[in-house]
This record gives C-alpha cells, structure tokens and sequence, in this order.
C-alpha cells in the first residue's frame, strides 16, 4: 500500500511538472557569490531575473579549479536552456563542453569563446577605469596614486592601464604605483595581502588606491579606511563599504549582462557572438551614490562628465592593454 | 637618502605585521612537538579561533571577549587532537590533517548560515578591533634622528597583539629552559619513559603542553581575524600554519632561532610585495613572476643548503604506552 501510494505521488510530482519549463543556470567564479564584487553582480543581476518572472535558477559556486568542468558539465547534462559563466577563467571549460553539448546556450562573462552556441560579453574597463583615475588624480593631494590588482593577467593588466591614462590626463607628472596581489587564483581571496600592498603604496607616498582584486580588495579598501587614504572599488558599487573614505566604484555592469544572458534566452531573442560593452553601451561606468557625495566635488563631477562624452562620441580614445601588447598610449 | 631609510622603515614595519601570526603559531607548535605531539593542524586551529574571534566581536562589539572565544575555539580542537593522540594513541599526523580539514570547512559553512554574507563576517570597527597602540613618548621622540623615526614608526604603532607576540618568545624560552614545567616538557619529548619513572604522569603533561598551543593558535587566529584584518574570510589563513611549521623546524624547536626564520619568512614576504615593477640597481627590473617565488626560493634554498640537520625531539609523534 505504501509502495503504491508512492508511486502515485511520483506520477502526480512529474505530471505537475510542465514539459518544457524555462531551466537558466549560473555558475560563479572563485571568491563566490557574495564577494560584494565581481560575481555578487552576476547574483544581482540572476536575482533581479527571478524576482520578475518567479524562475527559479541553479547555481554553482566554484571553490577549485576542477570543480568547473564539473559544474558546466552536469548543468548541460541536466538540459539548463542557458548557462551564465562568469570568469574569463572558464572560458577553456566553456569552449570544451559548450562543443559536446551544441543544444546548449552558454553566455561567458569576462571572456571570448568562438562557437556558434557561445555568447561571450567582455567589458572596455579600461574606459570605466580611466574615469576612475581621473578621479583619483583631481582627488589626490600627493601626486601620487596607486593600484591594486588581484592575479597578473592581461585582464586586470587592462584596469591598471586605463587608470593610469585617467591620471596622466589630469595630472601628467602624477606617479603611479601599480602592484599585483600574486600569479595564482589564490590572490583573489587574500585580504591580509591587499593590506599590505596598500599599506606599502601609502609609504611610498599614495593617497588613493584603486583596487581591482576581488576578496583581496577588501582588505586593500579595509587598509585605506584604517590609513584615513582614499579608496576605489570595482565591478559593483562597494561605496557603502566604507563610506567617507570611498572615492567611487568602477562600476562593470555584469548583472545587466547576466540578467539580459536569462532574459534574451526566455524570449528566444538569445544570439550568440561576442559583445562589448564599454561606457557608450552603459557596460562600465562610476558609481555615483549618497556615500561618496561629500568626496565628488563638481569640479570632477564635470571634469569626468565632459571625459565620458568625448569617449563615448569617439573624440577621445583610450588605450587598451590587450591590443597594444603593453600599456601604450 | 632619505627615501631609501623611509623605505626600509616601511619594509621592517610590514615585516613585523606579518610576523607576529608567524611567531605565535610557531611557538604554539614548540610547546606541543617539545612534548611529543605532533601538530599539523595549527592551521585549522588559528582558522577555527579567526572565525570565532571575528564572530564574537560582531556580535558583542568587544575584541577581547572575541579574543577570549578563538582562544576558546582554538583549545577546544586542541582538546580533540590531545584526546585523539595522547588519550587513544592515535595517529598524530593524520589527527592534525583532521583538524585542518573540520576548521576549514566548518567555519566556512557556520559564517554563511550565520551571517548569510558567503563566508564572511561582517566587517569590525572600533572597540570590535585591536586598534594601534601608540607607546608613550613617541610623538615627542619622532623628531629624534635616526632613533626617533624607527621609535615612533616601527616600535610604537602596532596592536597590541603584536607586543604579545613580540613578549612570547623570551617568556617561551624562559619557560622551556628555565622552569620545571619546561624541563618535564622536553624530557617527556626525549624520553617519556623516564618521566614516568620519576612518577610525573605523562598524559597529564602532554595535555598540558597541547593546551598551551591552543591558547598561542587563539591568540594567532584572533590577530588575524581582529587585528590585522577586520573580518573573518573564507581560508584566511592562506596555510600560514605550515608556514609557522616549516618556522619551528628551521629553527631545530627552540624559540630564538624560530624567531629568526618567521622573521625571515615574513621578511621575504614584505619585500616581494615592494619589489614588484621598481628597478633594482644594476640588474633592472626584475619579472614580477620571479619576485612573487621569492619567500618560496628563500625557504628552499634555505631548508635545502644552510640550516643542517634539523633533529626533532627523540619521542615525536610517538604515542606513549605504558607497559610494552
């Protein structure tokens, strides 16, 4: 008897269930969902998804680099309609099982993978980043600014150059000071590191810091709060962190890009392709809010305005790390 | 002239800041290996005593009585490894790696149902932290020349849990090598058997020492939860542990010499942070890649070529038996 009434709720559950229900699936990236950064944008934006349309995702946080394939994989097998990768360090994985299962939508943040069911958004930081530096240049009383990145690739390489165009077009004898928290994907998640490096730039003269390292960041913005410094953080807006000593964010609209990623998918208007959305298309920008109001003075305000429209019309260029092979400009 | 002194304060300060988890955990290991009990899970020990001690000074707005639970956290799993090794004769080596693993995942898992911020506590402010201790005098004797500037930067200035690591070596060779306790402690190292002739109980000893490395690893996590940071983070100790371990082993298990390799480790960290992109002289600038490997090229090289034969106590990791 029991046997059968289990058998009856099993039909009922699968009967329940529609044929063809929307499936969307997010895998995040190292340093997690609530990193206040990079991947908590995605969760922001996958959230925002759910709240209007009440579909509910799945989700995967990786914690080891084996765990990727893993993820993608079993979301593929389970016939998710979309999958959002966030990292350009799963862009190898997506490349490998995007090509196994070519029924599958991927949408890859932060990296490019050429394959007819591949989706890829890359970011012009260093356009977000060059308002930022021009910021930190009219902010700074020294002459001397300074950054931090998370692990030494072409990518975060791109931060550092934009910022550092942003200062020179200020301040054209400013110093820049530009240190990498490490080589490995553990110098995204280590905040002692991200204090020290800050706390050495502010020896070296700094007094404001832009940091672009995930987790590790945190600890560089928690080093500029406790040193009375400026701070600049990136991806989503941290200006709440610690307001009175946040300059500004440098904001990369990754929750729209994952958000659009769900939302095209449902509407079947999904294609695949490479897009980039720089400051023109509203992908990357500066965060403006109540907690740095006191800090923006509107001589920046208009200074960064009047920058941001000559880049999005084309009057003024900037340099991007990844095509120059080297910062030039 | 002026830039290069202010430079090297500015190295020495930092290297201090990064030593002082190094120093207390290492000698958290001397106590337990002087006395026989291998300790591997230093690691999970500061870990466990981070969270607890990040978790508590939110929570209640204190950092003492935060410093007080990862004191707490840090004895209880010291508890667990006396119990697993000296109690039942375990193995010590794989009871350690336990520990490590049970620290890593549980504080993970508790700091995201507790605080729901992915595995992070929130950040601490004011009397929730350790802030700098500013000694006396050091505001009238920075314009001093030479002294003046190393008094007030590099002397005053620290939280106070550096002073305790700072205090804890001398007290920690005063303790092995000049009390009773200590004697018994590296006797019941070398040779348990003896001690227990002599009609000391052996059990009672090691739990002893194994407690005190639970005290020293609270005090380690707490500092870098509280002190140096302001949030317990996922994995925050970065395997600073085995750092402090590989420490205590350079330095053959006796407390001044241990100084000198965290130092050592600490200061090879601090320079590869401020070598990176600046020019040395005559060489250029060198590859950022290689500058990064440097704290691990240093203890190679080190470990490899200059210490010597490093002799761990005769009774290592060996569970002691009565009647055999």
């Amino acid at each position: 008897m029991p046997s059968r009434l289990a058998a009856l709720a099993l039909t009922l559950l699968l009967a329940a269930a529609p044929a063809a229900a929307f499936e969307p699936a997010v895998v995040f990236d190292m340093g997690g969902k609530f990193d206040k950064s990079f991947n908590e944008g995605v969760h922001n934006g996958v959230e925002k998804f759910k709240a209007e349309t009440g579909i509910n995702y799945r989700s995967f946080e990786v914690t080891n680099e084996a765990q990727r394939e893993q993820f993608l994989r079993r979301l593929a097998e389970r016939g998710a309609d979309v999958i959002v990768a966030v990292g350009f360090s799963q862009a190898p994985v997506v490349e490998k099982v995007a090509k196994q299962f070519p029924k599958v939508r991927f949408t890859l943040i932060d990296g490019v993978v050429d394959l007819p069911n591949v989706q890829s958004v890359t970011f012009a930081e260093h356009e977000g980043s060059y308002l930022v530096g021009m910021l930190a240049a009219m902010a700074s009383k020294t002459g001397t600014v300074s950054f931090v990145g998370g692990m030494d690739i072409p990518l975060i390489r791109r931060f550092a150059c934009g910022y550092e165009q942003g200062v020179k077009a200020v301040k054209p004898d400013a110093k820049v000071l530009v240190n990498m928290a490490g080589t490995t994907p553990a110098a995204w998640s280590d905040p002692t590191r991200g204090s020290e490096l800050a706390k050495s730039q502010f020896d070296r003269g700094s007094d404001v810091v832009f940091a672009a390292a995930g987790t590790t960041g945190l600890g560089t913005l928690q080093a500029a709060k406790d040193a009375g410094k400026l701070a600049i953080g990136v991806d989503s807006n941290q200006n709440h962190l610690h307001p009175g000593t946040m300059l500004t964010s440098m904001v990369k609209r990754v929750d729209v890009a994952a958000y659009n990623a769900f939302k095209t998918a449902k509407e079947g208007t999904w294609e695949p392709g490479v897009r980039r959305l720089g400051l023109k298309e509203d992908g990357v920008g500066w965060a403006d809010d109540e907690h740095n109001k006191a800090l923006i003075t509107p001589e920046m305000r208009a200074a960064v305005d009047a920058a941001a429209a000559e880049i999005k019309s084309g009057a003024r260029t900037v340099a991007n790390y990844s095509d120059a092979d080297g910062c030039k400009y | 002239m002026a830039d290069a002194a202010l430079w090297l304060l500015s190295l020495l300060d930092s290297t201090i800041r990064l030593a002082a988890p190094l120093v207390l955990a290492a000698l958290a290991g001397l106590y337990s290996e002087r006395a026989g009990v291998i300790d591997i899970g230093l690691e999970g020990k500061m870990l466990a005593a981070a969270f607890a001690a990040a978790a508590t000074a939110a929570v209640t707005g204190s950092a003492w009585l935060g410093l007080l639970a990862g004191i707490a956290a840090s004895c209880l799993l010291a508890g667990v490894h006396g119990f697993a090794c000296i109690s039942q004769k375990g193995n010590q080596v794989v009871s350690g790696m336990a520990i490590n693993t049970i620290a890593l995942g549980l504080t993970a898992v508790l700091a995201s149902a507790w605080f729901a911020m992915g595995g992070r506590t929130p950040s601490l402010e004011g009397a929730a932290r350790f802030g700098e201790v500013t000694l006396p005098l050091a505001g009238t004797l920075s314009g001093v020349p030479v002294l003046g500037p190393i008094y007030a930067d590099l002397i005053s200035g620290h939280t106070l849990l550096v002073y305790v690591a700072v205090a804890m070596v001398p007290l920690t060779a005063w303790v092995v090598y000049r009390t009773r306790f200590g004697l018994r402690l590296r006797a019941v190292g070398e040779n348990p058997a003896a001690v227990d002739t002599a009609g000391i109980s052996v059990p009672a000893l090691r739990y002893r020492a194994v407690l005190v490395t639970g005290v020293l690893c609270g005090i380690a996590g707490a500092y870098l939860s509280t002190a140096q940071g302001a949030a317990f983070q996922e994995n925050m100790t970065a395997g600073k542990g085995f750092l402090a371990l590989a420490a205590l082993i350079l330095g053959k298990w006796r407390p001044w010499p241990t100084l000198a390799a965290c130092l050592l480790f600490a200061a090879a960290d601090a320079l590869q942070t401020r070598l990176q992109g600046v020019p040395v002289p005559g060489i250029g600038e060198v590859p950022v890649q290689l500058i990064e490997a440097l704290p691990y090229i240093v203890t190679v090289v080190l470990l490899a070529g200059f210490v010597g034969r490093a002799v761990p106590p005769r009774a290592l990791g060996l569970p002691y038996v009565k009647d055999r």
